[in-house]
């Protein structure tokens, strides 16, 4: 379960910025965790609840925003949309896709106090 | 697992520290690659255009003008701290010279056993070094270590992967020769080690031909993120309903990049196009390492002519 580790990735993140951004609490966590991204959603709300037990961010919220995929099909020479790592081109149904968006894993704001 | 480092209870073998020190003092930078100068605090006031915020607090508690919280954006990629150890160590890998592999598969595909008939094949010609990364024990690194070659297992206790801050530690402890092949044999398991970047020059994923064919497509990360697909134990395929090109063909899928290869340390076959691929990956980096050597030779040269 790798999003254990990710999570107290997302703590550390939290832990080094409250000094950083002048804050004691963090309210709200907007985690961005793309479609295509090595993440599970469920888990890691699952695992972030365990992690921030007894930190500065106890309690906290986490929203997690979904990304949509995005790849650049070699056939096509455009961007198209893809659901899953496997998907074919929408378009003209080849699996030459190299993924160009949705991979990301990042903390984009906080709500703190 | 540490909640600090987040370096679970892994321990590097003859270290016998659980180092809680946070000082990484590995004589890398730990730059984080990002620049937290981006940081921005809105500083709004509370009950306008951002008040979707509110109000779902704990309890309630945001009441507009009442509530000291603020929004801050700061734009970190939750993997941050993992990919700078992995870009220092990459960085000291490739000063020393070192071709480095980050071998991945689930529990079972014969890894060991392919870096034992490697090293074995390898070890007169060219220094080699091995990193073996386990839950438990130091089985494998004494497996490695019989055939010679110097070996340290880290030992990640309930983690499921490897991560670029044990490596860092594993380096310090092992000290791979300059210009070697060092393979870094990660926890048997096709999911977690997929994510963390160790500063290797290739994920290498192994797939034997006694688990599924259907296995890329189930574990598509784990494909997508390897230049080199091994199929090992293809000596077996005239006992078992394993459709090679089918398999090979979901590995395009994921990855129309990656480069297949079918092996089998018992007949032999595909070990030279694997020892082929090793030898043209280790002259890389020592092209890589002649360069930056020669690049420092000449600053040298500049600089004593200017003194002299």
């Amino acid at each position: 379960m790798h999003e254990m580790a990710m999570t107290e990735g997302v703590l550390r993140i939290l832990e080094d910025q409250a000094k950083a951004q002048n804050y004691s609490k963090v309210r709200t966590v907007w985690l961005e965790l793309g479609q295509l991204s090595h993440a599970d959603p469920e888990a890691m709300a699952f695992c972030f609840d365990a992690v921030v037990r007894g930190t500065l961010a106890e309690g906290a919220r986490l929203e997690i925003v979904r990304t949509p995929g995005e790849a650049w099909c070699m056939g096509c020479g455009e961007t198209v949309a893809v659901a899953q790592r496997f998907d074919p081109c929408p378009r003209c149904g080849s699996h030459r896709l190299q993924v160009t968006k949705g991979d990301d894993m990042r903390i984009m704001e906080l709500e703190v106090e | 697992m540490c909640t600090v480092c987040g370096c679970g209870d892994a321990r590097v073998e003859g270290s016998g520290h659980h180092h809680h020190d946070h000082d990484h003092d590995h004589g890398h930078t730990h730059d984080h690659g990002h620049d937290h100068g981006h940081t921005h605090d809105h500083g709004h006031d509370h009950g306008h255009s951002h008040d979707q915020h509110y109000g779902q607090g704990i309890a309630g508690v945001h009441v507009p003008g009442m509530s000291q919280t603020r929004i801050i954006q700061i734009e970190q990629d939750i993997l941050g701290r993992n990919n700078a150890d992995a870009a220092a160590n990459r960085a000291r890998l490739a000063e020393a010279g070192i071709f480095a592999l980050n071998l991945v598969s689930s529990p079972g595909s014969g890894k060991t056993t392919l870096l034992v008939e490697t090293v074995s094949r390898l070890k007169d010609q060219m220094p080699v070094a091995v990193i073996e990364g386990d839950q438990q024990t130091t089985f494998d690194a004494d497996r490695i270590r019989a055939t010679g070659a110097p070996a340290v297992q880290v030992n990640t206790g309930k983690g499921c992967h490897l991560d670029a801050h044990m490596i860092g530690h594993a380096l310090d402890r092992l000290d791979p020769p300059e210009n070697a092949v060092l393979f870094i044999e990660n926890v048997g398991n096709l999911v977690c080690p997929a994510a963390f970047d160790l500063g290797e020059a290739h994920k290498v994923v192994i797939l034997s031909v006694t688990e599924g064919e259907d296995k890329p497509l189930k574990y598509p990360d784990m494909f997508a993120a390897a230049d080199l697909m091994i199929l090992s134990k293809v000596d077996l395929l005239p006992h078992l309903t394993f459709d090679v090109e089918r398999c090979l063909d979901y590995a395009r899928q994921i990855n129309p990049n990656i480069q297949p290869l079918k092996l089998s340390t018992v007949s032999g076959e595909g070990m030279e196009d694997w020892l082929g691929w090793l030898a043209e990956g280790r002259k890389g980096a020592l092209v890589q390492r002649r360069a930056m050597l020669e690049a420092k030779l000449t600053a040298l040269r500049k600089d004593i002519e200017a003194g002299a």
